[in-house]
């Protein structure tokens, strides 16, 4: 049973899980401030149009790689936040017993790991056996600007071209690999990178999840027909740390990349009452996940010398 | 009689035939050519759509199997050269070992890392190592090494079979080597026990008491095999030969078995000898043993020359392995 039943093809049901996942990262962060946590974490504040727009167009089955930054996409796949935030607590409850934490949680066909670029090729592979099953689903492996600085992905993408494979590569560019601009770590373009193993690109540099959605709906159409890999490159903003307390960013340019809200961008398509009863729904349920999660025991383990 | 190479080429034609979820992938595997060493020879004649030839890619194609196997398929990767293991190594550190682990136990990773390894063959510094000592002691990752006392086929099904990842180790000097029959030829005189496991170990007991272990696997049981046909002949010193199939993670009962009696450990490797094989057995041994001896025989901490004269100096020779025995006993 998935949490979100995937009818978020209007207007509120984008907006809830855009506000689910801000929300969920935000009481995420305090939970650190305060002490609760310990370790670290990567934020998806700011880019929760990409995860609700992409997600909004997949079928249940499909396969999905996320990478160190998934909460957002986990998610927006349908996840349960009580089962993620009892993961990022330590909990035997979490998602895989407390063993991944935050960079490595797999549920159902949603996997993770935090290995940059090394999750491309197993992503590449998964397609692979979805082709030749016939499954039709497809496999959609979420990489960053910083990825592009990994060999291992041109590997893969030469392959997925070579052997037609069903998998979509969403590619997040929020500007900053930790926190290192794009100016100084990607030369040439990113699309003619996708271009140059004639894999088909819809490129946006939006936050509006409606635009994204639309993007989004092309490339899966395309993958699923049969036609082999595509790419879609989101051009976004993380308003929030790489992690937590590394953010060397100015605050004018912070404050200018907060215009660009998803939320603000796409909340404006609702009457004030929407908004404000989505936002009575998600704090329930943010709550509730973590409190409960909070009270689940830690895993143990025995040892035999 | 048969051969390693024919036996191994054998299991992966059975493999394919019986479990239509073993595919192989590899780079140059395609028929006429069959493969660098001819392993995967005949394959993709009989099996087109199985048998996946890669670019030069061994990142990707380890990759690329980890994904197959996480979703229900049983892929075989050939790395040509098992110097280019270490291009595979976060495939195999990252992602296949940890992946069952790590999701707590939800999938399996059956992949099998086919490759081949060790020198002799006048390859220079990047085409003859034995680099398996690097991937030893990877939880959840096994290495296994063939030979020609058990059988190379039945191996092989085994790592097949296998839920979890195993590397595959074949020694290149291994390929053209006839098996073994117990009670005959080279065998004549020692009597084989067998442990009972799917990567079983071997022991070779002697006639007489044997005042010496020596530990080894792949090629390096044809060198202490000759080794202690030496030491009988020359010096009238009888000797114990325990030969293993998995090298990690490390199952050592019939070595602490044969010590208990010999007392003096003998490891044989054709790694560099710094943090090796033999040096993780010694100090298991050690830890179980209140009176160990012990010498090692590896290659020396070099790179592999090219040529052979630098070749026959810096790998362990059987002179080597006998020159050790004797310091070990006196």
């Amino acid at each position: 049973m998935r949490y979100n039943v995937p009818v978020m093809d209007d207007n509120y049901n984008l907006y809830k899980t855009m506000l689910l996942i801000r929300r969920f990262e935000e009481r995420l962060l305090s939970e650190f401030s305060t002490g609760k946590l310990v370790g670290t974490t990567h934020a998806y504040i700011g880019q929760e149009a990409d995860a609700a727009g992409v997600f909004s167009v997949t079928e249940p089955e499909d396969l999905v790689f996320s990478n160190h930054r998934c909460h957002g996409h986990f998610l927006a796949y349908g996840g349960e936040p009580y089962r993620l935030a009892a993961e990022l607590m330590g909990r035997i409850t979490g998602l895989v017993g407390g063993r991944g934490g935050s960079q490595h949680i797999h549920w159902r066909n949603f996997y993770s790991n935090g290995i940059q670029g090394g999750i491309v090729p197993v992503a590449t592979g998964m397609a692979l056996a979805e082709k030749v099953r016939a499954t039709g689903k497809i496999t959609l492996v979420f990489i960053g600007d910083g990825t592009l600085g990994e060999g291992v992905l041109y590997e893969s993408l030469n392959i997925a071209a070579l052997w037609k494979l069903p998998i979509l590569f969403v590619l997040e560019d929020n500007h900053y690999a930790q926190t290192t601009p794009v100016e100084i770590s990607v030369s040439g373009t990113i699309s003619g990178r996708f271009a140059a193993f004639g894999i088909p690109v819809w490129e946006r540099e939006t936050t509006d999840v409606l635009e994204i959605k639309s993007a989004a709906n092309e490339a899966v159409h395309s993958v699923r027909s049969g036609a082999g890999p595509g790419c879609l490159i989101l051009h976004t903003h993380r308003f929030s740390a790489h992690s937590r307390g590394d953010d060397p960013r100015s605050h004018e340019e912070l404050a200018r990349i907060r215009q660009f809200d998803p939320l603000t961008v796409h909340g404006e398509r609702l009457t004030p009452e929407a908004c404000k009863k989505v936002e009575s729904e998600v704090v329930v349920v943010i709550n509730d996940a973590f409190v409960r999660a909070e009270a689940d025991p830690f895993p143990q383990m025995s040892v035999d010398f | 009689m048969a051969i390693v190479l024919d036996r191994l080429n054998y299991a992966l034609h059975h493999a394919m035939e019986t479990d239509e979820r073993v595919y192989i992938l590899g780079e140059d595997i395609l028929d006429p050519y069959g493969g660098a060493f001819k392993v995967t020879r005949g394959l993709s004649t009989k099996f087109p759509e199985r048998v996946l030839t890669t670019p030069i890619s061994e990142a990707a194609i380890v990759g690329v199997a980890n994904g197959m196997a996480l979703r229900g398929l049983r892929p075989i990767a050939e790395i040509m050269f098992g110097d280019f293991t270490t291009l595979v190594a976060d495939q195999l550190v990252n992602h296949a070992s940890k992946f069952r682990w790590m999701y707590n136990d939800q999938v399996r990773v059956p992949i099998v890392i086919r490759s081949p390894m060790g020198g002799r063959r006048g390859y220079g510094p990047t085409h003859s190592q034995s680099l398996e000592k690097m991937f030893l002691g990877v939880p959840g990752l096994k290495v296994v090494a063939p030979n020609t006392l058990g059988d190379p086929a039945k191996l092989l099904a085994s790592a097949i079979a296998d839920d979890d990842p195993v590397m595959f180790i074949e020694h290149k000097l291994l390929y053209p080597r006839t098996l073994l029959e117990p009670g005959k030829g080279d065998l004549i005189d020692f009597q084989v026990e067998e442990t009972g496991s799917a990567f079983p170990a071997f022991t070779l007991h002697s006639p007489g008491s044997a005042r010496l272990t020596i530990a080894c696997y792949g090629y390096n049981f044809e060198l202490a095999r000759a080794a202690a046909l030496d030491l009988l002949i020359d010096y009238e010193i009888f000797t114990e030969i325990i030969l293993f199939s998995q090298l990690s993670p490390f199952e050592l009962e019939p070595l602490f078995s044969s010590l208990v009696s010999t007392g003096n450990l003998l490891t044989v490797e054709e790694g560099t000898l710094s943090l090796g094989w033999g040096a993780e057995l010694t100090a298991r041994s050690a830890e179980k043993m209140d009176k160990l001896r012990v010498r090692r025989v590896a290659a020396l901490d070099l790179p592999i020359g090219n040529a052979k004269s630098l070749e026959d100096i810096i790998l362990p020779s059987v002179q080597d392995i006998v020159t050790a025995a004797l310091s070990l006993i006196s």
